[in-house]
């Protein structure tokens, strides 16, 4: 930053017109500097401005969610009954929900996004049916959430309910299972493009070197590909929790929202996410609407605390 | 026995990577199932009258989705109004200054700020942009308003916008900007003047998947714009938007509504497929490096 004073002026025509013209001229630089101070500080007050914004949010909902925190404590995260109309607040059902359908999710989006990490990043790196592949899962992701919700509410539960029946149980169609398959295709893209970068920064004298042993190309995928990149594929998934945790119209409208404690996955339930949409609005005692704030807290503070960690395992990762 | 050996082994990679061929190409069989259901159904319901009306009361057939359209177009203008320039400010803060202790801290809130379920921001929106306002003299209910959802989805849309604009400015070379401020250009118009316009094509692409992303977003505007079953052009009321509408009339139980959100969703999905495919289009053209 540079100040007036860092600046020395040196007249040296003494006539009243010529230091009358070389003061206009240090006025207009030192303004231009001004200026140009100005501009840098805004530059940083927008930066700082991403700090305020964290801060702000992580403030407002831990003062939101203050009431409930006194007058509930921490055994609200473990209490398994919920039911606004007898005040009675319980956030296990929902805890239990939000880590059924994601870790669920989960399972079945990680065979399909590592297949298409290492069949991007190893197999086919270049070409037209890798890009187009790339580009379609790509798309995956940009696929509004309310999207999959409606395909799923009218496409997919129907199905669910008939492989319901067919299995012998309760056929309800909407529930943890659903809203696991519909979150499973979502999430798919994030580990998928991650995993392909991280893939194809294997250095190539590992692969040449297994191959010069004698490895087949699958050997050379189990045995230096992946552990070389497990710590990369791992915050991939990381990111994909991330994405699944916090995950609110698709699973709102495919869950069946009731506030019990889910019996098995193909029972109806509800996440934390979905829980706050709902009753949000309806939230009329302060109570109530403080524990729902207070799921948002927790909600907020574990998908921070995951993101956090699959970055520096990225970082780490890009930086070896 | 070697032979029969590497036999097994040969044919064993060429399982797995049969097996990798089809798990990765099944990925595509549900997103074409949703591509071609949504425009299956869609199809049929778009027309003018469509386009131009409002959605009837239950009951009455026909009706439109006008009242979403112009909300979300409303919407989303005044969130990348307010967005945009505070994105490109930070981001270009950021390329600027790529060591500084302070800057790690700004990074850092941006990858926190992209992770933070939108959800959560529809929350603490609310609590900032709509309690205040619940006062007993405005007319409408509870203090909702459209301007309050353009700003939690503003706030959805920087992180991107910063990420993007900071990467671009990152690849440029510092031989531009020295050579623009060895001519004595004041630093805001090498800026404006040298290093945003060469870096025009990231940031861009930037904004455009920004906005993409926040034209699906419901679950900010839930407790904020609320929606509006009315053609509303008033920034300072409850506004409908296409995503709420679809998650409101989606459902329902009447089909003229169910009609209407098929409809709407085409529409939203055509939107941002087109807004993908021009940022992919740009970023090759331009070849940008995201």
């Amino acid at each position: 930053m540079i100040t007036r004073s860092d600046l020395p002026l040196r007249v040296i025509n003494s006539s009243p017109q010529a230091i009358a013209k070389a003061k206009a001229r240090a006025r207009r630089s030192f303004r231009q500097i001004r200026t140009e101070n100005v501009f840098r500080r805004s530059l940083m007050i927008m930066g700082l401005l991403m700090i305020v914004l964290v801060l702000g949010i992580c403030l407002t909902l831990a003062m939101q969610s203050r009431l409930s925190i006194s007058t509930l404590g921490a055994k609200y995260l473990w209490s398994k009954v919920w039911d606004p109309v007898q005040d009675v607040y319980g956030a296990w059902p929902f805890l239990l929900g939000t880590l059924l359908t994601s870790f669920l999710a989960l399972i079945i989006s990680i065979p399909f996004s590592i297949s298409v990490a290492i069949f991007l990043g190893e197999y086919h790196p270049k070409g037209w049916l890798p890009n187009f592949l790339k580009n379609a899962v790509e798309l995956i992701a940009a696929v509004p959430s309310v999207i999959y919700g409606f395909w799923g509410l009218a496409v997919l539960v129907p199905i669910v309910r008939s492989f319901e029946s067919s299995i012998g149980v309760a056929p309800v169609g909407v529930g943890i299972f659903t809203s696991s398959l519909i979150l499973a295709v979502m999430v798919i893209p994030y580990a998928a493009s991650l995993g392909r970068s991280m893939i194809s920064l294997v250095p190539s004298h590992l692969k040449e070197a297994a191959y010069a042993l004698g490895a087949t190309r699958w050997e050379v995928v189990r045995s230096v590909i992946l552990p070389y990149t497990k710590s990369g594929l791992f915050a991939g998934i990381l990111l994909s929790l991330g994405r699944a945790l916090g995950e609110t119209m698709a699973v709102t409208m495919v869950i069946g929202n009731t506030s019990d404690i889910p019996k098995s996955i193909f029972a109806p339930g509800n996440t934390m996410a979905s829980v706050i949409a709902n009753q949000f609005t309806e939230a009329d005692k302060p109570v109530y609407l403080s524990a729902l704030i207070e799921l948002g807290l927790v909600l907020f503070l574990v998908t921070v605390v995951i993101n956090l960690i699959g970055k520096k395992i990225i970082d780490r990762f890009t930086n070896e | 026995m070697d032979a029969k050996n590497v036999k097994l082994r040969l044919g064993k990679s060429s399982g797995f990577q049969w097996l990798i061929y089809v798990l990765a190409f099944a990925c595509l069989v549900p997103l074409m199932a949703i591509l071609f259901y949504i425009v299956q159904a869609g199809v049929t319901k778009i027309n003018w009258h469509f386009l131009v009306n409002i959605p009837k009361p239950v009951g009455e057939s026909g009706g439109g989705i006008a009242n979403a359209l112009v909300g979300s177009i409303i919407i989303i203008l005044v969130s990348a109004v307010i967005a945009i320039p505070i994105g490109i400010m930070a981001g270009v803060y950021l390329s600027e200054n790529r060591r500084g202790r302070l800057a790690y801290w700004v990074r850092l809130c941006t990858d926190i700020l992209q992770g933070v379920p939108s959800i959560v921001i529809g929350i603490v929106a609310y609590f900032w942009l709509v309690r205040p306002w619940d006062l007993g003299f405005i007319h409408h209910k509870g203090g909702f308003s459209a301007i309050s959802g353009s700003c939690a989805l503003a706030i959805m849309m920087l992180p991107i916008i910063v990420r993007s604009t900071e990467e671009t400015l990152k690849l440029l070379p510092d031989t531009l900007k020295e050579a623009a401020l060895a001519l004595g250009m004041p630093f805001h118009r090498v800026i404006f003047k040298v290093i945003v316009p060469v870096g025009i094509s990231g940031i861009l692409s930037g904004v455009m998947l920004s906005v993409a992303r926040i034209t699906g977003e419901t679950a900010p505007l839930l407790f904020t714009a609320f929606g509006n079953p009315y053609l509303s052009v008033n920034i300072a009321k409850p506004m409908q938007s296409l995503p709420l509408l679809i998650y409101n009339y989606a459902t329902s139980p009447y089909q003229d509504w169910l009609n209407l959100a098929w409809g709407a969703s085409l529409i939203l999905l055509i939107w941002v497929l087109f807004l993908n495919i021009l940022t992919k289009v740009i970023t090759r053209k331009w070849k940008v490096q995201l």
